[in-house]
């Protein structure tokens, strides 16, 4: 199943998004030696829908498996403050991938203030780029 | 005189008998790697333990390929083990899909596998490269068949949309040109001297006829249109038998085509040690390794139970789990030590008692997001209409690539192929679409490759391992970072626990990790039992 990893690995070596084919360090029993296209990712919206529902659901309540989940983001007090959800969207958190490579600083702040306006959560203050850019952690994949 | 002549030194096949004669198998693998033939993974063999304190218990969590050989291994050293298992089923990742099977996501989306009688898809792990000797060891001795893995194969197709107009072009095509135009390039630079400060005289000599050779130049060192290359790339008119059986050369590709096409990408993917032949896969399924280790061990595993504790002190381990097979009960395990095979993914959100920095560790590794697409045809038109057996043809679309089946090659009657396998931001992507939009999507990418797709399509499945409730991802996704910090943690027999499973070795998400994790951690068990660390 291999790493799959591919792609997350250039992007991440990066620290930006690179469109278009790459070699890479394939990981393990990869998918791909080649990283896959991005999506079009213009908005807050398009990478929820495109990244984030995969595991938080299309209506955001998460889903809860074998004695673990994936937290709801609809309803949850954590997403108070727009560092936090910042901090895990770049760092990630247990199982759940960091996107610190794969999204640039307008595209987490996107997705933030997306997550923190939908999914019946009313919060007024918005994230910016800069902001984003402070947190940014020097995150790479083992060369495999 | 004795010896007239000096004995001649001998040579490594008669070392190498000798050694065997004299010290047995395991002595002849040591010898044989020290003098670089056998080069694998670190696999030296099964554990050889004995000796366990008579009454010693172990607790297995996890009935996947880790658990199962730990408790293998165990039994056999003399330890009384139990294994829990939160599936209805044992074999973990190691799973084949057949007709009739049902695949239930988080989310809700179910999907009835309609495949017809002895056709499967390999959802998780589907390939075994030569020297995972570790897992191959054990398919032996559990007497799981094995069969030849088809990798690379220079019919089938590579595609971009930006490349070649959009339209597929064999590997044969590409591979050729790229090597012959290549080799062109570089015997050039040696003719106009353009190498003469790099590369010593004699030196240039041998590169120029290894470039003649392996790039097939004519006699100027040009890669040109005609018999040469076309015995490579494939002729216009196929050489033919009879009174018109001359052949027709082909035309060569572009060259700043080839180079701008990206497609050589996957030349190189079937270099990586990982992809070399021979690759190798069980007969009938992948699961059928999963079913070997079974055999073994059945009588140990308790399915249904989903853990929710693990806590330890100086006496023992008590796990606590839910008996979802006997109305939610919650029931207690104990024992002296415990493996714990359950995927980081889940272990870091459950209740376990162990010191900080392994309770750091286990939330340190991510795992990767991937899907797979199991779609079944109504006859192989890749086999009947490309002459296409086994192997692989890749695009740069989401899809990643498609897969045909290594197995039943030439039958008549519907087959299976993989018929997308992604990472990254395609399989989050895939993962987030509802099973149908999935097949659809793939569909269309396919069509790209092969204009039959939709005709022929019968049915399909898809599998996303970030919605598997019970790995919440495919396999673990290290940092270099988290690496340095965590992973001699991870490892380490922490009072009387330690972790197992493709997460906690070097060959992560392949199955060999698993077997390698697991050999080092009971072995490391074992020794802290008798009271030796």
């Amino acid at each position: 199943m291999q790493k799959l990893l591919l792609v997350t690995s250039l992007f991440i070596t990066a620290g930006l998004v690179t469109p278009g084919l790459a070699p890479s360090a394939a990981h393990a029993d990869s998918a791909s030696a080649v990283a896959g296209k991005m999506q079009v990712l213009p908005d807050g919206e398009a990478i929820y829908r495109h990244v984030c529902q995969s595991c938080h659901m299309p209506d955001g309540k998460g889903a809860v498996g074998a004695g673990a989940q994936f937290p709801a983001l609809a309803g949850n007090p954590k997403l108070k403050s727009a560092e936090y959800p910042a901090y895990v969207v770049l760092n990630g958190f247990g199982g759940m991938p960091w996107f610190a490579g794969l999204l640039n600083d307008q595209q987490v702040a996107n997705v933030v203030n997306y997550v923190r306006t939908h999914f019946g959560n009313h919060y007024t203050d918005a994230l910016k780029p800069e902001d984003v850019s402070e947190m940014r952690p020097h995150l790479s994949v083992e060369e495999e | 005189m004795p010896h007239a002549h000096p004995p001649t030194a001998p040579t490594r096949r008669q070392l190498l008998t000798r050694i065997g004669t004299l010290a047995g198998s395991a002595a002849l693998y040591q010898a044989m790697t020290t003098l670089g033939h056998a080069m694998g993974t670190d696999f030296r063999g099964p554990p050889q333990l004995s000796g366990a304190k008579p009454g010693t218990r172990v607790l297995v969590l996890g009935a996947g390929l880790a658990g199962m050989l730990s408790a293998y291994e165990l039994r056999k050293a003399g330890y009384k083990v139990q294994i829990l298992e939160f599936q209805s089923r044992s074999g973990g990742r190691n799973i084949s899909l057949r007709g009739g099977d049902t695949v239930k996501e988080l989310g809700g989306a179910t999907q009835k596998v309609g495949f017809a009688a002895g056709n499967y898809i390999n959802p998780g792990p589907w390939r075994i490269p030569y020297h995972h000797q570790g897992l191959l060891h054990y398919c032996r001795e559990f007497g799981v068949q094995l069969e030849p893995f088809i990798e690379l194969n220079h019919n089938s197709w590579l595609h971009s949309t930006g490349a070649f107009g959009g339209k597929a072009v064999r590997y044969r095509e590409l591979a050729s040109d790229f090597n012959g135009f290549t080799a062109e390039l570089l015997a050039k630079a040696i003719d106009q001297h353009k190498l003469d400060e790099l590369v010593p005289e004699e030196e240039r000599a041998h590169l120029r006829e290894a470039m003649h050779s392996w790039g097939a130049l004519n006699k100027d060192m040009a890669y040109t249109k005609g018999n040469t290359s076309s015995l490579r790339r494939g002729f216009e008119k196929p050489q033919g038998g009879g009174i018109d059986g001359a052949p027709v050369p082909s035309d060569l590709f572009a060259r700043k085509d080839v180079m701008q096409s990206g497609l050589w990408n996957w030349m190189a993917f079937h270099e990586r040690l990982d992809m070399q032949t021979t690759m190798f896969q069980p007969v009938g399924g992948m699961d059928q390794i999963g079913k070997g280790f079974t055999r073994q061990v059945k009588d140990l595993i308790t399915l249904n139970c989903k853990v929710s504790s693990i806590h330890q002190d100086d006496r023992g381990v008590t796990v606590t789990y839910t008996d979802t097979a006997h109305g939610d009960a919650v029931r207690q395990a104990q024992a002296d030590y415990c493996v714990c095979t359950i995927p980081l993914s889940v272990l870091s959100q459950l209740d376990v008692q162990v010191t900080a920095g392994m309770k750091a560790a286990i939330a340190a590794v991510p795992y990767a997001s991937s899907v797979k697409m199991g779609m079944e045809f109504k006859r192989r038109f890749w086999e009947e209409d490309d002459q296409i057996y086994g192997g692989i043809s890749f695009t740069d679309q989401q899809i990643s690539q498609i897969s045909y089946p290594s197995n039943g090659i030439f039958s008549k009657g519907p087959a299976v192929l993989l018929g997308g396998y992604m990472f990254g931001p395609a399989a989050y992507d895939f993962a987030g679409m509802t099973p149908e939009e999935r097949i659809q999507r793939a569909l269309d990418q396919g069509m790209a490759i092969h204009p039959q797709y939709r005709k022929e399509f019968s049915n399909g499945v898809s599998f996303a391992w970030s919605r598997v409730p019970w790995t919440l991802g495919c396999c673990s996704m290290w940092t270099e970072e988290a690496r340095k910090t965590h992973y001699k943690t991870l490892c380490a027999v922490d009072n009387r626990l330690v972790l197992a499973g493709e997460h906690a070795s070097y060959v992560g998400c392949w199955q060999e990790g698993a077997i390698l994790s697991a050999l080092d951690a009971v072995t490391r068990l074992h020794k802290r039992a008798l009271g030796a660390a």
